[in-house]
């Protein structure tokens, strides 16, 4: 099968671009990570790929708040590109702090605040995705993802949690307990071409089933797998 | 700063950091204001020519309409404000500076800082007391009741010139006064040496030399106790402690063994085509002033140790001893901070280092003992792997000294000589200069460079204590070097040359690199945004110069530096511990005891401290420190593994320093033998495990002190020949003491962190404590005797008057570990937890709470019931087994186990002559302290 061309784009400061390319070895793309100053100086690498990861970690040392220096190098820097790679139909997702940075890019909609137990949280959480949703990387999923959190600002705020799930852009929500205190346990969104998911989770993190902390006694397992999200993106990046 | 903008940033919602403050107000007992009154606010100060829509723009860009608000209005409520202390570093206002220049908005200067308003309810002597005691570091920032001016000029002027100290004529009264001064924490003797080299020389040293000697010659960089001849006293002389363990890895000679005490860290080899790189450090000193700062840098540097051993970096480990959390504010002895503010500062520098430079912080202890509560200890660790190659070769003759990473500035000066001398109630006053402040994010970077250049230099090593004058005086060793100081890139200007060459600003390497391939790496650094400097050359001709300005400020004989010192003959009387055997406790209520136990807080559950540690990142942990069908009980060892991989890492931890105060030897011993014990439970191979060394102790110039010391490293060193275990690294840490205002000195206990990182075969067979299925059977491993000298079982209910022994080593131990591990290699095994603090009870309790089922015990390893229950002798494991694999477990252990009953599903845990006790209730108790550590 023809490997989809991805591109993992980082900052100083992101520390999960590594993992967030063996997912996507995994899922079937051919990724390479490439810094948003790189991406400034040669924007073909952007135009050649037909998946983009703007992973998690923390860029800039979340200097000023969480994501926000990165999304200043990807919108002044970057232009319009980003924006335009969405609306040619390749799919983007934004993890952790990728999705800080997507929602301060205004790709995706609502806030980011510190968590409301005022700590940074790692931890493993169940995700239900949310059948009404619009979100290429979600869709058809009917198993919770288990994968784990790890950060300190991921209380997610909008305006209108209702008219955001309306709309289908809502992708997923924390099962169980919430780990931050997001609105309406919104773990996951999506823009509303269903083509950009921004998620606090890693599911770049559960890719092998010994990833699992209950892998030992049967739990977990390949339907849990975080890797079905990059393979839902990778399929739909080669279908399109 | 002039007057120019200032924003005033705060949260829509209740924002969660002033709830935790009031909560931290509250712990200390302080009169705590009323959440709702209390706000927290970023400040941002910005000067320029600044126009209305550029003001607009910076508020767009740092302020997020659906979190915050913002104005460029200074508040009228009472308030606190803080800001940094001129030279130390805000990376926030740097990266401000960085995002206005793409703005397009000409901010000429920056600064942030914090605002906290406290509320009309406290009044002003109150507020004073909450700020310095919980919302403000005097040693690294500065505060103001009202709007606050930063400070933006470091001061101090330098021409950029060394002074001459005059040395050759001095008394020996006067020559210490000259040490005194400079605090550069040299013996009278060694002082007369370096006056006798410089007579010699026929010229004065200038400071900058003076510095460089005192750096090299302190016990931090020279270990010169571990390096001293020793003579009991009963007049025995013995061979220096460093040499006593090198003789004993020599001994073992374990053919993975790579590289043990040399250079930066321990290497290893546990399959062919890969290394792997051990490390741990101390930072007990700079935590014990500035906790998050400490701790921090602590992390910081034991990471670069890695690197400087051409390593990349793939795990953290801490070990953290604190002062009790609930000891009253009056109790504090003067000038110390509160066990509290240095637990939270502590672990949130941990937690800050690891977690954003993208590594798992996987393993550790968090220990309390009111000894701690002037001397905080925090041992960190790093592992990291590479792939088979030899050793850097250089520096050659010719090779350019090259410093990658962060900037120099005045911070961390004299760290490495303040780390040597015992803190007093003015501490915290003079150490300021000492105190670094860590950036993870550079330090990501440079491990981006540096992984995978390995090409490209010919020796490599971290700047850690001693700052360059350490690094490129240890790399021209043998060699020489001449640099220039004009050449560092500085955060500010203004510092003396001694300055800049002993600065310990954090964030550097130095690499040695060959004129050809430095183009290569400049470009390298260049993609990665690291900064490069070229600062001179390694001569061949053996003499370290430096240059500053056009002028010669050090040229020193590097055969001086490093090997003129005197070495050091130390008097040690060795310690006579009391080991009658058989000396029992009286408990009259198992069940309470049990459940004391496990809410005691050395066992209580660490889950709030392991969430705040990112320990998934990089996908390859295996085993978690929490574990359990809820995972929250917790993991003998933690295993590393590669998502795509077939073999694994275990990492475990031994340290006990209540056995230490009563018998150092057999502490040594049995740490050793936990720490490995730890890893065999979760499924390494005993005949593959790797060992170091942290001793943190008290001023080994007392005898008795020091004799601990030497018992001690005797204890590794037969526990180590015994277990086949070598040590490959380690360092020590003394001068753990503080000074009260009494006069009265207070020393750590003997404490040694012993980390055992072992070869796990196969990552998919890995064992965990949490119980699997009712019906299975549970054993006991290894021998149960009335040991209980330093145990916790003491430390719950009192020590009696006659203690007895602490746990003595079992010779049967390393035996029974390789049979272990064949029966987990052959699937025997269903969990497996080690026994240690607390005892069998508090062992099978958190079996059960881990895989909340019950456990019915109907035999008991000893007729005494405290013993069985609560002794802590060594080397003993619990083993549950399924019914079907009884006879070949048996049969593989090849010595009597101890049918201790079985795996129930009531989830009560029934012991013979213990009132039952559920699950939950073991949970609630596990968990009490929990919550608050």
């Amino acid at each position: 099968m023809i490997r989809v061309k991805a591109i993992v784009i980082s900052g100083p400061g992101t520390n999960r671009d590594g993992d967030a390319a063996l997912a996507l070895r995994l899922a079937g793309a051919d990724p390479s990570i490439v810094s948003a100053t790189q991406l400034v100086e040669h924007p073909d690498l952007l135009h050649d790929a037909r998946l983009a990861v703007v992973a998690g970690g923390f860029s800039y040392g979340d200097a000023l708040g969480a994501g926000r220096m990165l999304a200043l190098d990807l919108t002044v820097g970057l232009g319009d590109a980003l924006r335009e790679f969405v609306a040619a139909g390749h799919p983007l997702i934004g993890i952790c702090n990728g999705f800080q940075v997507l929602t301060r890019t205004g790709l995706l909609p609502g806030a980011l605040g510190h968590n409301a137990q005022g700590r940074f949280e790692c931890r493993w959480v169940e995700l239900d995705p949310q059948p009404g949703s619009r979100c290429v990387w979600t869709m058809g999923l009917d198993e919770a993802v288990h994968c784990p959190i790890a950060h300190g600002e991921g209380r997610y705020v909008h305006p209108d949690v209702d008219a955001l799930a309306a709309d289908g852009q809502v992708a997923l929500r924390y099962r169980g307990s919430n780990p931050n205190g997001s609105m309406a346990d919104i773990a996951g969104v999506c823009d509303a071409s269903g083509m950009v998911l921004g998620l606090m989770p890693h599911p770049e993190n559960h890719v092998v089933a010994r990833q699992h902390p209950h892998h030992r006694r049967g739990g977990g397992g390949s339907v849990h797998l975080g890797l079905r999200v990059f393979e839902n993106g990778v399929d739909y990046a080669r279908a399109a | 700063m002039a007057a120019g903008h200032r924003l005033t940033i705060t949260s829509i919602d209740p924002d969660p950091r002033g709830r935790a403050l009031v909560a931290a107000i509250a712990q200390l007992g302080l009169p705590a204001p009323d959440p709702d009154d209390v706000v927290v606010a970023d400040l941002v100060f910005v000067d320029g020519p600044l126009s209305r829509d550029d003001l607009a723009a910076l508020h767009d860009f740092l302020v997020d309409p659906l979190l915050q608000r913002g104005t460029w209005t200074t508040p009228e409520a009472p308030g606190v404000e803080i800001t940094y202390l001129a030279g130390v570093t805000d990376g926030s206002a740097a990266a401000l500076m960085h995002a206005a220049a793409q703005l397009g908005v000409p901010v000429k200067i920056a600064a942030t800082g914090r605002r906290v308003e406290l509320g009309r309810a406290i009044d002003p002597a109150t507020a004073d007391d909450i700020v310095r005691r919980v919302v403000a570091n005097p040693i690294i920032e500065r505060w103001a009741f009202g709007p606050i001016e930063p400070d933006l000029t470091p001061g101090g002027r330098s021409d950029g010139t060394a002074t001459v100290v005059p040395v050759r004529e001095l008394s020996r009264t006067e020559l210490e006064q000259v040490g005194v001064d400079r605090a550069l924490a040299l013996d009278p003797d060694e002082l007369l040496v370096v006056q006798r080299h410089f007579v010699d020389e026929g010229r004065d040293p200038t400071d900058v030399e003076l510095e460089t000697i005192a750096q090299t010659w302190s016990e931090h960089c020279s270990h010169k106790t571990f390096r001293a001849t020793l003579v009991t006293d009963t007049g025995d002389e013995r061979p220096p402690l460093l040499t006593v363990l090198r003789r004993c890895t020599d001994t073992i000679a374990a053919p993975f063994v790579r590289s043990a005490f040399v250079g930066n860290a321990g290497i290893v080899s546990y399959r062919s085509g890969t290394t792997i790189a051990l490390k741990a450090e101390t930072h007990n000193h700079p935590s014990a002033v500035e906790p998050f700062g400490g701790a921090n840098t602590g992390v910081g540097g034991v990471i670069r140790d890695v690197l400087g051993a051409a390593h990349r970096p793939i795990a953290i480990t801490d070990v953290l001893c604190f002062g009790p959390p609930d000891i009253p504010l009056a109790d504090v002895p003067d000038g110390a901070l509160h066990p509290l503010r240095i637990r939270e500062g502590v672990i949130d520098g941990v937690a800050d280092y690891g977690n954003k430079i993208g590594l798992p912080t996987v393993a550790g202890a968090v220990l309390y003992d009111p000894a701690f509560t002037t001397n905080p200890l925090v041992f960190a660790g790093c592992i990291g792997v590479a792939d088979d190659r030899p050793a850097p070769s250089g520096p050659h003759p010719g090779d350019r000294v090259v410093v990658l990473g962060g900037r120099t500035g005045r911070d961390g000066i004299r760290g490495a000589t303040f780390s040597s001398a015992t803190m007093d109630a003015t501490t915290g006053s003079v150490a300021g200069a000492s105190v670094q402040i860590g950036d993870p994010v550079t330090e990501k970077l440079l491990i981006d460079v540096l992984v995978g250049a390995e090409d490209l230099y010919t020796a490599i090593t971290d700047c850690g204590a001693g700052g360059l004058s350490s690094a490129v005086g240890e790399m021209a060793d043998g060699v020489g070097a001449d640099v220039e100081l004009d050449l560092v890139p500085l955060k500010y200007a203004g510092l003396e040359p001694w300055e800049i060459w002993l600065s310990e600003a954090q964030e550097r390497m130095v690499v040695a690199v060959d004129p050809s391939r430095l183009g290569e790496l400049r470009e390298r650094c260049r993609a990665h945004g690291v900064e490069l400097a070229d600062l001179g050359t390694f001569t061949g001709d053996r003499r370290l110069v430096v240059r500053s300005h056009g002028d010669v400020v050090l040229d020193l004989d590097t055969g001086f530096l490093h090997d003129g010192r005197p070495p050091r003959r130390m008097t040690a009387k060795l310690p006579a511990p009391d080991r009658t055997v058989g000396v029992g406790r009286t408990v009259d209520d198992p069940r309470s005891v049990l459940l004391a136990l496990l809410a005691h807080r050395n066992i209580a559950s660490k889950a709030t401290t392991i969430h705040r540690y990112d320990h998934e990142i990089l996908g390859a942990t295996a085993v978690r420190p929490l574990v359990g069908v809820r995972s929250d009980a917790p993991a003998d060892g933690v295993v590393l593994a590669d998502p795509g991989g077939h073999d694994g890492l275990a990492i475990g931890i031994g340290v006990n320093p209540w056995y230490g105060l009563h018998d150092p030897w057999a502490m040594a011993y049995t740490v050793v033998d936990e720490a490995i014990r730890n890893i065999v439970a979760v499924g390494a191979d005993p005949d593959r495990v790797s060992l170091l060394d942290n001793f943190s102790w008290g001023d080994p110039r007392r005898p008795s002190t020091l004799g601990d010391l030497v018992a001690a490293v005797d204890g590794c060193c037969t526990a180590a020949i015994d277990h086949g275990a070598p040590f490959v690294s380690g360092k020590d840490s003394l001068n753990n003491e503080y000074t009260g205002a009494d006069g009265e000195r207070h020393a750590v206990p003997p404490t040694l962190v012993i980390t055992a990182v072992g070869h796990v075969p196969d990552a998919d067979v890995c064992v965990t404590p949490e119980l699997a299925a009712a019906g299975n059977l549970l054993f006991l491993l290894g021998a149960t005797k009335p040991e209980f000298a330093g145990s916790h079982l003491d430390l719950v209910l009192g020590a009696p008057a006659k203690l007895g022994s602490v746990p003595r080593p079992d010779p049967l131990a390393p035996v029974r570990y390789r049979n272990l591990h064949r029966a987990i290699h052959a699937g025997l095994v269903r969990s497996c937890h080690d026994v240690s603090e607390g005892g069998l009870a508090v062992a099978l309790a958190e079996m059960c709470i881990g895989g909340r089922l019950g456990a019915d015990v109907t035999a008991l390893p000893h007729a005494d019931i405290a013993t069985a229950l609560f002794s802590e002798s060594a080397s003993r494991l619990v083993v549950e087994v399924a019914p079907a694999d009884v006879d070949q477990f048996r049969e593989v252990m090849a010595e009597p186990v101890l049918h201790l009953g079985h795996v129930t599903a009531d989830g009560n845990l029934s012991i013979a002559g213990v009132e039952a006790i559920h699950v939950d209730e073991l949970v609630a108790a596990f968990d009490r302290v929990g919550m608050s550590a």
